[in-house]
């Protein structure tokens, strides 16, 4: 999956719950406010369904969670370890 | 699921009892531990029956039809599993989880604290290194089974923000009993005072990430589980009611000849088929991995909290006096019926979460 690809999902999903509020893909949701426990978890859950990866405890960082791009580059980065680990 | 019912019907006795005595008898506990229906969610490979959420809300639903005090402690053990299971290391899942499951050691959630619950970030118990590992001091208040819970599942401020210790009750781990509450009169409720030293092991998760992960992974199985015996507490009411409605007659006639006492029987059942019906569809969405079933489950506990309030109260008007008694279900079912308006959340602050996915707004803000 492509980034752009990625960011579209991503992005669309947090727009679903923030009203349809145009968020930047830089905006960090944790500093806007926009992110309580119920939000978060419904996060990791939206980032493992939708990209068939597992969030682990040593995923757990603002840094990969902050804002669209920020899970772009988490998706990516796991996808991309799982399919070195598990060509084809 | 095979033998529910069977254990089910060897629960009643002991149902009055804990809510008379104000304490679980040790042999009610030993029917569910038999029947590994302690935390049946635990995965096989850990020994446990592996249920999906499905099933475990068909447990629920039936143990708390019964008996709410041996329900929740399905739910607790249930909550500390599922935060294990989802965010422990293999040691602490391989330790843990067995015991869990086989009963071996039951478990506490402590997070409410005298200036914090529904407002979990207000949490002021600490965790500051100490050494090698950590100190953890504070005060939780209502701890389900505080009284005899083996393993804690504790929320505390450490420098990095809200994190979740795993905390062996023992030295340094001060229970005291609160009694005569108005329900749950026996889940072994207690307040617990911690000074304790923990090894770096006992830490769950990351810390700083107690509250959004660990503790929201436990209060969302909570919440589940409470919806589920909500709806069991509504369909058992309904059961009783209508068994009552038939027998007892006045002004020459069965009550259920009464148009009054009627619309109470349907609206009881209404009641009782829409929970479930809420309850189902929050346990597929979680069962699917939807990202939206947290969502689904406060609807639903919000719906079946109520409902299950609502059939207690008039539960106890169909019994009359009888209803009132020291022993009733439906003096039980009443008071415990109220509690569930309270636990896992309650009703307003179900009403804020709910309107605020609605709207697209927090549910809360801090005053700046």
């Amino acid at each position: 999956m492509t980034a752009t690809a990625v960011a579209g999902q991503v992005h669309a999903f947090i727009r679903s719950r923030v009203g349809g509020r145009d968020i930047g893909a830089d905006t960090d949701i944790f500093e806007e406010g926009l992110v309580d426990s119920l939000f978060a978890m419904e996060l990791i859950t939206f980032v493992e369904t939708t990209f068939g990866l597992s969030v682990l405890t040593e995923d757990l960082d603002r840094d990969n969670f902050c804002s669209v791009h920020a899970i772009t580059r988490f998706v990516l980065g796991k996808n991309g370890a799982a399919a070195r680990r598990d060509p084809g | 699921m095979t033998g529910l019912g069977d254990v089910v019907a060897r629960l009643p006795p002991y149902a009055a009892a804990a809510d008379l005595d104000g304490r679980m008898p040790e042999e009610a506990i030993a029917v569910l531990r038999e029947a590994r229906l302690l935390a049946p969610m635990v995965a096989k490979q850990h020994g446990g029956p592996g249920l999906d959420h499905a099933g475990f809300g068909e447990v629920c639903e039936a143990v708390g039809a019964v008996c709410t005090s041996l329900r929740s402690l399905i739910t607790v053990q249930s909550m500390v599993a599922a935060a294990v299971a989802r965010w422990g290391r293999p040691e602490q899942r391989a330790r843990w989880l067995p015991a869990l499951a086989g009963g071996g050691v039951l478990a506490g959630f402590c997070l409410t604290e005298a200036e914090a619950g529904s407002d979990a970030a207000a949490i002021t118990s600490s965790l500051v290194r100490d050494g090698g590992g950590w100190r953890l001091t504070g005060r939780k208040r209502w701890v389900t089974f505080g009284r005899s819970a083996g393993l804690l599942l504790v929320l505390a401020r450490a420098e990095q923000g809200g994190t979740a210790v795993l905390c062996e009750a023992g030295a340094g781990v001060r229970r005291l009993p609160r009694e005569g509450s108005l329900g749950l009169r026996g889940a072994m409720l207690a307040d617990l005072e911690f000074d304790v030293e923990l090894p770096d092991s006992a830490v769950l998760g990351r810390p700083g990430f107690g509250l959004a992960t660990v503790a929201e992974t436990a209060l969302s199985l909570g919440r589940l589980s409470v919806a589920w015996g909500s709806a069991g507490m509504v369909r058992g009411c309904l059961e009783a009611c209508a068994a009552h409605v038939r027998d007892r007659r006045q002004f020459g006639a069965a009550l259920a000849e009464h148009q009054l006492v009627r619309r109470l029987i349907a609206r009881m059942a209404v009641s009782a088929r829409a929970a479930r019906a809420l309850c189902r569809e929050a346990s597929a969405a979680r069962d699917q991995g939807l990202a939206d079933a947290g969502s689904l489950v406060l609807v639903a506990k919000y719906f079946a909290a109520r409902a299950a309030a609502e059939a207690g109260a008039d539960a106890v008007q169909l019994h009359g006096a009888d209803g009132t008694a020291a022993g009733a279900y439906a003096a039980r079912m009443f008071r415990d019926g109220k509690i569930m308006q309270l636990i896992e959340g309650s009703d307003q602050m179900g009403e804020l979460a709910i309107s605020a996915r609605v709207l697209g707004l927090p549910a809360h803000r801090r005053p700046a």
